[in-house]
């Protein structure tokens, strides 16, 4: 029934979040970067000062974690909120109402290219080569982009019916943190936990970033195809929970 | 060719009180007897045939804005059939999508973008609409800036400049200075010339009778009344008359 350019749509409501969040900010997008090399900062200290640590990239293995964990996090709890937020435009504009979670997701998208651009720079600094194998990023990002989507379809839709779904998700959000290998390599779990961990779509991510980036391989077949698999099958599912449960939003917000 | 028809359409709205977060709905769910749903429609039909204009009247709660709100699409009856067909667009409230750190020219390109407008059409007819609006001095200042007069222009010239098979429109037409309000008028009933079909809720009568051929009263989620515009009013007008006057 809504007719009308549903992309054109889609990139003017992420681009009012984006201006939204920054316009208002002295340093504006600069801050994009202070928080992962904060953390950066002091995850080394700890983990190379207080704790010894053989591994002498220390730091671009970190950043390989930070980037999409952070990222992750962020546009999850922003997914999720974004319809119960948006209740005055969900109410009273008929707009095809998915574009709202996955707006919110992408409006993150800009602060994860500032950081993504400063991952790389840190690979680079230390010593790392640009190779063949980087022409994996854009596709490595892209399921993580389309996983969190598909996340965020299902948790706002929750978060209709039931408020405290976010703060179920800020909670799996801090525990994630311990769960995919940031600070840990892959080998220090062990190995009846390790095909479980690859199913977790932020834990592979961060394992082919670290193949493409720190040792310039292309990741692991078997990693790759659970990412893109997960991925996909959580955005269909997000689809179509959002498709059903959308009837009686008004009724809710 | 009917453009909308509604038959025998009933919307009721469950009482939440209270009722978002777990605990307190699995407390409702322990008690005993469900509370009575307010109905805010019963077997409501009606047609809307293509070039006519439809001016809806009624008293505050009478089911007006629950009619256009099922009419868009914005929540399903309970009970009954809803058809529309045709382009829609939908003025339920104006300036939706309106953020006050944004600049107007901001803040018009995201209002015409979920009104349905495509990237090329508002490319065309942003001058237009800023022309239209009589706030091109102030179009790239922060919309908090404005005065709440302005940001009702603005908002509104954007909604008329969009050509849509359907206009709907929710009480938001007394908008405006005389001489804009006189504009806005004149373009809508331009729309009308043009055979676009036109519902309209209001509770200026006098407009109502100007831009509406026919009528349709509602009272307490029913029809009371439908018929030409003149005959609707009058019934409509004779009927507050005789009400008693509040306490």
């Amino acid at each position: 029934m809504w007719r009308g350019d549903s992309l054109f749509l889609l990139e003017n409501l992420v681009l009012r979040d984006f201006r939204i969040r920054y316009r208002n900010m002295s340093l504006g997008v600069l801050w994009s970067l202070l928080n992962p090399l904060v953390m950066m900062g002091v995850l080394t200290f700890v983990f190379t000062v207080l704790f010894p640590n053989p591994n002498k990239q220390f730091p671009v293995f970190l950043m390989c974690g930070l980037v999409p964990l952070n990222f992750f996090s962020i546009a999850w709890i922003t997914g999720t909120t974004s319809i119960v937020d948006s209740a005055a435009l969900v109410k009273r504009v008929p707009l095809p109402r998915e574009i709202v979670p996955i707006a919110a997701v992408l409006s993150n998208c800009l602060h994860l290219l500032i950081q993504i651009l400063l991952l790389l720079f840190i690979v680079l600094v230390f010593g790392n080569r640009v190779n063949k194998q980087w022409l994996w990023l854009p596709v490595v990002w892209g399921l993580e982009i389309l996983f969190a989507c598909g996340l965020a379809l299902i948790t706002s839709t929750l978060n209709v019916y039931v408020r405290d779904t976010r703060y179920v998700v800020e909670s799996i959000n801090t525990v994630l943190f311990w769960l995919v290998p940031v600070f840990y390599p892959f080998e220090a779990i062990p190995h009846k936990y390790a095909e479980i961990y690859q199913l977790n779509p932020v834990a592979a991510m961060v394992l082919c970033l670290r193949a493409i980036l720190m040792k310039a391989e292309a990741p692991y077949l078997s990693t790759l195809l659970k990412l893109a698999s997960v991925s996909v099958c959580t955005f269909a599912l997000g689809l179509l929970i959002f498709h059903q449960g959308k009837r009686r939003f008004y009724e809710f917000i | 060719m009917q453009i909308l028809s509604f038959s025998g359409v009933t919307k009721c709205f469950q009482r939440h009180a209270r009722s978002m977060l777990l605990r307190e709905r699995l407390a409702k769910s322990l008690r005993s007897a469900p509370r009575e749903p307010f109905y805010a429609l019963r077997n409501v039909s009606f047609a809307v045939e293509d070039g006519e204009s439809l001016g809806i009247i009624g008293r505050n709660g009478a089911g007006k804005s629950t009619l256009l709100n099922i009419a868009t699409g914005l929540c399903p009856p309970d009970e009954g059939e809803v058809h529309l067909s045709g382009r829609v667009a939908a003025l339920l409230e104006l300036g939706s999508g309106f953020h006050p750190d944004l600049t107007g020219a901001e803040n018009v390109r995201i209002n015409a973008a979920m009104l349905g407008l495509t990237r090329r059409q508002v490319h065309e007819r942003f001058d237009a609409i800023v022309e239209f609006s009589g706030v091109a001095a102030f179009i790239n200042e922060p919309l908090r800036t404005y005065s709440s007069g302005m940001m009702m222009r603005l908002a509104f010239s954007v909604a008329v400049n969009v050509e849509p098979d359907i206009l709907i429109i929710d009480e938001v037409l007394s908008v405006g200075d005389q001489d804009f309000a006189a504009k806005c008028l004149e373009r809508i009933l331009r729309l009308r010339r043009a055979g676009k079909t036109l519902i309209c809720v209001s509770h200026s009568l006098q407009t109502l009778g100007d831009l509406c051929d026919r009528g349709l009263w509602l009272d307490h989620g029913q029809v009371m009344n439908t018929g030409p515009m003149r005959q609707v009013i009058d019934a409509y007008a004779s009927s507050t008359i005789h009400q008693p006057a509040a306490p």
